[in-house]
């Protein structure tokens, strides 16, 4: 079960599939202030190797500061991206919101993404990793982003938080004896650290992974078309159609990345009884990772429409009635219009959720982990440190 | 005087983020200036500031706009230097991703250029065009790239794909990486629909879709910092800006007229690419006030333990044992030492001790007396008005077109220069009084980039 006394988590996707993404600041400034206005925990965007549109990472970077509570977490993939700059680019997220960054991992196993960072063996480059695999399966794939996810921690708790002191008598702007080279080896890739941005404000952005994955369209990119999304609540058709192609995008790799790793999992589904069965299965792979207690708050992912105030209204109950039954911690929102639904949600869902108490009148906390009522984990290397003295 | 035939020039000005090295002062002298206030902000003349707070970046760039700069300045260095085999801890340490930073500054200036430095070694062109093109887009017209060419397998150790380059690789790959940069952002869709890009070439093979509009600017401004011959043409053939290390008015005429002199190969004229080079300055009340001042801050930026690091630097060898305020080692260098790590290797550190060894006995000089003497002066030391002069002349003989100010002070060090010497440029008539332009390319009076018509 939930803990009873922590409300629902409450987050919003900016984007949606088939409405083409906006390359104008203003446009995601205006939707990050209303979901602030209706004191959600965070909104996602989502990003993909190869776009479209601009980087998830960078457009939520830039409406940072025209926020001041809201998380924020934008897509990063791993597979062909440097594992040292995705740790220091949220690192450096969470600096400039102030404590409010986190990052949904997620790989590329399309050949069309391959070929957009394809490299011959390069002259005189004296290698010592691999290349990324092109086109490789799922479950390798993940398996690498698992990886990834470790180290990137791995470098944010390479500084220490005490690790500057600014001493003037030595001479020393920092201590060294708190700041960490990582020396980590995966399986196709190392990398020595310590990071070069100081440990951020969260100590570690929260790590978030979609253990369902986007129905892929043809061409690996999200299917087209917002016509066949569901009215909220019900089935969408062809929905087991989409289970079926969720297993093949390595949903079990991607549930014990999770497990393993992720502060929040969010699970597409339409029912109660599946959220609930995905939170259970991913609790108990947690429990097997020596994560227990604890384990990833379990959004579930929804998708909604709302063509009228009274669609507002139904949502409200639906997700009370979720909640009730203890399937998931919380809700992770997939808009079909994110413009049009995310207002009338703010005005016709979010007074109904707050008068029921499941969801705060303002912010208490600065940093999303407040947000989410997840403790600021201390550096391992701290605590290393610390448990050899 | 004999008046000037042609309209003076505009000096074009950017503002550098302190860097994490010596430049940058971080501890009061022990006399004590004022330091934090209560508010936790910092008061003017203090050197505590973050270096890694937002609010630090902030500061400076709302100081930079409000004195009209072109554009903002972030380095990058993707590793953490070490000597003797041990985490550098003497200087500023600790900065935060170049992009990201921008992006979020994109949202409190509005007319400030936004430069960022990243490595073309340690990425691929299509993630960076990506980049690029999304802080265009974010800062409606205002990303600049300043493209290096990290070498060191040191910082390699960092990266998936490892390893280093030689110097002459490092170029080859740097320029097939910017043309490939631009064949993307030219196939951006610009309401029509996208153009697939193929590119096949030594160093990358791209194929596929570019998902990003084109940018308001077309291409983001494109910086190169790196003095060699090499560096140099790289500069000519593709670059708007080139940031090059300050010297005196005469290797500056050199080295502006060798890099121009390179442009007409290129189909470039000369106003195609601006050369700024780097420079600190100290300003006082009066001249004497200045150069007291000037003196002050390099004592606090070779403290004595830095001193000694910096000999170690050139030895090679351990000198721990030697006090920074008595003479040099007699010894000579280890042309082999390998101490530091990620810094510029000294080429021949025998004829730096030589040389060392010489000034400290003709002049009376301890070692650290000798570090300061030698290394990193201030480039203009003055009253306002004697600075705004010198700066001109720099430029109105061409030995530059502008400058890329760093202070040495974190996050207010610029603001003296802002409320002092740049209504003295202004009244000289060689800064501008507003911005005119949206975009960076107009702020430097760089043209748009043609773009190549469709082929389909
Ligand atoms: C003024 C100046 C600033 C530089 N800034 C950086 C930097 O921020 N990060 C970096 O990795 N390299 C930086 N470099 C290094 C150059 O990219 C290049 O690797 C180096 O200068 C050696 O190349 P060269 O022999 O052509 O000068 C800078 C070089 C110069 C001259």
């Amino acid at each position: 079960m939930p803990e009873p006394h922590h409300p629902p988590r409450l987050a919003v996707a900016l984007d949606a599939p088939g409405v083409p993404p906006r390359h104008d600041a203003a446009h995601y400034t205006a939707l990050a202030r209303l979901a602030e206005h209706g004191t959600l925990d965070f909104v996602t965007l989502g990003d993909r190797f190869g776009g479209p549109g601009p980087d998830a990472l960078a457009v939520l970077a830039r409406i940072a500061p025209d926020t001041e509570r809201i998380g924020l977490v934008p897509t990063v993939t791993t597979t062909h991206t440097e594992p040292f700059h995705v740790s220091t680019a949220v690192a450096t997220l969470d600096w400039v919101s102030r404590g409010r960054a986190g990052w949904t991992v997620e790989v590329s196993t399309t050949e069309a993404e391959a070929a957009l960072v394809g490299r011959p063996q390069v002259l005189g480059f004296a290698r010592t990793g691999k290349d990324p695999h092109p086109a490789a399966s799922p479950a390798e794939v993940w398996s690498e982003a698992g990886e990834v996810a470790d180290v990137v921690g791995r470098l944010w708790d390479s500084w220490e938080d005490d690790a500057e002191i600014r001493d003037r008598a030595t001479g020393r702007f920092v201590d060294r004896a708190k700041l960490h080279h990582v020396d980590f080896t995966g399986r196709a890739f190392s990398v020595r650290g310590p990071s070069i941005v100081p440990r951020p404000p969260q100590g570690r952005p929260v790590t978030v992974v979609d253990v369902t994955g986007e129905t892929d369209g043809p061409d690996g990119g999200p299917s087209p078309g917002t016509g066949d999304l569901p009215h909220v609540g019900v089935p969408p058709r062809g929905g087991s159609r989409e289970r079926g192609r969720s297993r093949e995008l390595g949903e079990g790799a991607r549930r014990e990345v999770a497990a393993a790793r992720a502060d929040v999992a969010l699970v597409r589904a339409e029912d109660p009884q599946t959220a609930g069965a995905a939170r259970a299965d991913l609790l108990a792979r947690a429990r097997a990772h020596g994560r227990a207690p604890g384990g990833p708050l379990v959004l579930a992912s929804l998708p909604v429409e709302l063509e009228s105030s009274g669609d507002a209204a139904g949502l409200a109950a639906l997700l009370g009635d979720w909640f009730a039954q203890g399937v998931a911690d919380g809700f992770h929102l997939r808009l079909a219009d994110p413009v049009r639904d995310l207002a009338r949600f703010v005005e016709g869902t979010v007074p109904l959720l707050r008068e029921r108490g499941l969801l705060r009148r303002s912010y208490e906390g600065t940093t999303l982990r407040e947000h989410l009522g997840l403790p600021r984990p201390a550096s391992i290397y701290a605590l290393a440190r610390e448990a050899a003295r | 005087m004999s008046p000037d035939p042609r309209p003076r020039k505009q000096i074009h000005l950017a503002a550098h983020f302190p860097g994490v090295n010596n430049t940058t002062v971080w501890a009061d002298p022990p006399t004590g200036r004022p330091t934090t206030t209560p508010a936790g902000g910092t008061s003017p003349g203090s050197s505590l500031g973050s270096q890694i707070d937002f609010a630090s970046f902030v500061h400076l760039a709302r100081t930079a706009e409000r004195g009209l700069f072109d554009f903002f300045f972030l380095a990058e260095g993707l590793r953490l230097r070490e000597h003797k085999g041990r985490i550098h801890d003497l200087d500023v340490l600790g900065r935060p991703e170049s992009l990201t930073v921008l992006n979020a500054l994109a949202a409190v200036t509005e007319r400030l250029g936004l430069a960022g430095t990243v490595s073309a070694t340690f990425n691929e062109p299509y993630e960076l065009a990506r980049r690029f093109a999304s802080l265009d887009h974010l800062s409606g017209g205002r990303a600049a790239w300043n493209i290096v060419t990290t070498s060191d397998a040191f910082t390699g150790e960092n990266f998936r794909r490892g390893g280093y380059l030689d110097h002459a690789d490092r170029y080859t790959r740097a320029a097939e990486f910017l043309a490939t940069a631009r064949a993307l952002w030219d196939s951006g869709p610009a309401g029509g629909p996208p153009r697939r890009v193929d590119h096949s070439g030594r160093h990358f093979v791209v194929r596929g879709e570019f998902g990003v509009a084109r940018s308001p600017q077309g291409h983001p401004v494109v910086i190169q910092a790196g003095d060699s011959a090499e560096g140099r043409e790289f500069a000519a053939s593709a670059a708007d800006v080139i940031f090059t290390r300050h010297s005196g008015p005469e290797a500056g005429r050199a080295f502006y007229a060798d890099v121009k002199r390179r442009l007409p190969a290129y189909g470039r004229r000369p106003e195609d690419l601006k050369i700024m080079p780097g420079v600190t300055f100290v300003l006082g009340d009066t001249l004497a006030e200045a150069q007291e001042r000037a003196v002050e801050i390099r004592r606090q930026q070779v403290s004595p333990q830095t001193a000694l690091l910096t000999l170690e630097q050139v030895w090679g060898v351990d000198l721990s044992s030697y006090d920074p305020d008595g003479p040099l080692p007699d010894i000579d260098p280890d042309p082999h030492g390998e101490l530091a790590q990620g810094r510029v290797r000294i080429a021949d550190p025998q004829a730096v001790a030589d040389r060392w060894r010489a000034l400290s006995r003709a002049k009376g000089l301890s070692i650290r007396e000798t570090v300061i003497e030698t290394t990193g002066r201030q480039s203009f030391v003055g009253t306002p008005d004697s600075v705004a002069r010198e700066m001109d002349h720099f430029v109105q003989s061409d030995a530059a077109d502008g400058f890329i100010l760093v202070p040495h002070l974190t996050p207010d060090g610029l603001d003296p220069f802002v409320e002092r010497v740049v209504p003295l440029l202004q009244e000289r008539g060689v800064h501008r009084t507003e911005y005119t332009g949206t975009t960076l390319r107009s702020h430097l009076g760089l043209p748009d980039p043609a773009r190549p018509a469709r082929k389909d």
